[in-house]
């Protein structure tokens, strides 16, 4: 397990995202609230860059005619066929069990932590003011 | 035209078991159409202002076919079933016990009367129609043979009137489905049909849509057609429409005891049209979100079909093929669509079927779709024929 880190959190603001590329492997970056998710930016489907996509809530019905809207801005759907994939998990909405896109461990360290543990961004220096990102593969 | 479509037809076996006579003995035919005669026959059970009426009005001179079924049309009935001139087809129960209840060994029979009072525009005149056909069919047909059953003929364009006339037939439990044409005043999702559908289920009664238009709209989704041929091959678009507007408009989310039957669809496109929905519900279904089952799923638990015809050129493998593609053997249910020309001699079903088919199709598919048969079957006196 290697832990990679890939953007400061300030970079991140809440609903926003960040797509990041990690040995060789795009990883779509989104803050939902304050809290950090990383799925794979490939749509198990046929391939697109599934982190692009919309990002919407969750919307359910109890019957015909309701609309039941919650978990605003926790799914994305693929800008290619519109399925939907839950950011914290990775799992589809149609098809939960089978079809899902890889989801990341993601932690948020302090610069002083990071340089403590040696641990240096690839792409940009570590700052000991600044909070960041990390992603463990 | 006929000597044409003979000659076209490839032989049919009858040495295979599973389609002679025999084999079908014990079936569920699920769709035998009964022809109302003339207005004689319904006069009885008019009031005195609707009897006055016909006078008036000269209803009886009226045909009343269906537009849909043309009655010259080589498909409105089977040449060796044809009756002597100026009947009806279909008119006469001896002659359907003659073609297909006795020799097919039929244990049950679901009679659809498709007939003008369905599609009247005017809903009070509809309403008396479809109450006189119902007893007229009760009387002449269901009285006079236990085989059969029959569907409710309802006002379809007035939901209230339709629901009145479902809950005072529904009494008597010969009558098993509710019939509707599949090309009406309204896509059959529509929240304003659901009374509709929620007196089927209250009373164990299938929805029945049959091939068949009110005209109201054009019969293609393109504009008017010319021709017949264009009419009747369009049938089936209607249905993937309606099926379509059932799943999305959440008919099944609502009612799930729901069951409903496509007589006489054709069943070929169903591979075609279930990829695509299901495909299509996976990328927009945030605007259905009570339909949260493939439409695949769907029609599996709610929706079956009755077999004549099934509009493939090798029709046994034609059902094969689409019971893989729709990963199910219980949603067809045996037809003859008699009087119409469907098939010739005694292949109402293709050759070739392995036996437990043959027998989910001709008997217990057709006993889970309709919960009403049930009260028929086991129960000996079900087999005395009047």
């Amino acid at each position: 397990m290697t832990r990679h880190v890939v953007a400061t959190v300030e970079e991140i603001p809440p609903g926003s995202r960040k797509i990041v590329e990690v040995g060789g492997r795009e990883i779509g970056v989104f803050n939902l609230a304050g809290e950090f998710f990383a799925i794979a930016n490939r749509c198990p489907h046929e391939g697109a860059s599934l982190c692009k996509g919309r990002i919407v809530g969750l919307v359910e019905a109890d019957e015909p005619g309701s609309y039941r809207f919650s978990r605003k801005d926790e799914l994305v759907r693929c800008p290619w066929h519109g399925w939907e994939f839950d950011i914290r998990t990775g799992k589809s909405w149609c098809d939960p069990r089978r079809t899902k896109v890889k989801s990341y461990d993601i932690k948020l360290e302090d610069g002083d932590v990071l340089a403590e543990t040696k641990l240096r961004a690839e792409t940009f220096p570590v700052s000991v003011e600044k909070r960041y990102v990390v992603i463990e593969l | 035209m006929e000597r044409a479509i003979e000659k076209g037809r490839r032989p049919r076996m009858t040495t295979d078991p599973s389609a002679s006579p025999q084999g079908y003995a014990g079936a569920i035919d699920c769709d035998l159409h009964p022809a109302v005669p003339g207005m004689d026959v319904l006069a009885p059970y008019l009031d005195d202002y609707w009897k006055e009426m016909v006078a008036v009005r000269a209803l009886d001179r009226l045909n009343l076919n269906l537009t849909s079924y043309p009655q010259n049309a080589p498909l409105s009935c089977r040449p060796d079933w044809k009756p002597k001139a100026g009947t009806k087809p279909g008119s006469s129960l001896a002659a359907m016990q003659q073609h297909v209840l006795d020799p097919f060994q039929l244990k049950l029979g679901i009679l659809n009367c498709l007939y003008g009072g369905q599609v009247m525009h005017s809903e009070d005149m509809a309403a008396a129609f479809c109450r006189a056909t119902n007893e007229w069919i009760r009387d002449t047909w269901l009285d006079r043979d236990s085989r059969l059953r029959a569907s409710i003929v309802v006002p379809a364009h007035n939901t209230e009137l339709a629901v009145a006339e479902i809950d005072r037939v529904a009494a008597d439990r010969r009558f098993v489905q509710v019939l509707l044409l599949v090309s009406g005043e309204v896509t059959l999702g529509r929240r304003q049909l659901w009374p509709i559908y929620a007196a089927a289920e209250r009373n164990d009664l299938a929805i029945g849509v049959h091939a068949g238009s009110a005209y109201r709209y054009a019969p293609t989704s393109v504009g008017w057609p010319s021709y017949f041929i264009e009419d009747y091959v369009a049938q089936s678009g209607a249905f993937e429409n309606q099926l379509q507007s059932l799943i999305s408009e959440g008919v099944f989310a609502k009612f799930p005891r729901l069951r409903v039957v496509m007589i006489e669809s054709g069943l070929t496109w169903l591979s075609g049209f279930i990829w695509r929905a299901d495909k299509t519900w996976k990328g927009v279904r945030a605007e259905v979100p009570w339909v949260t089952r493939a439409p695949s799923d769907i029609l599996r638990d709610h929706v079956r079909f009755t077999v004549q015809p099934i509009d493939d050129p090798d029709e046994a493998e034609g059902l094969q093929r689409l019971i893989d593609h729709l990963k199910s053997d219980e949603l067809f249910l045996f037809s003859t669509d008699y009087p119409h020309w469907q098939f010739d001699g005694d292949a109402a079903l293709p050759s070739g079927l392995p036996r437990t088919l043959v027998r989910k199709i001709l008997r217990d598919n057709p006993l889970a779709a309709y919960p009403r048969l049930a009260d028929s079957v086991g129960k000996p006196q079900a087999e005395v024929h009047a």
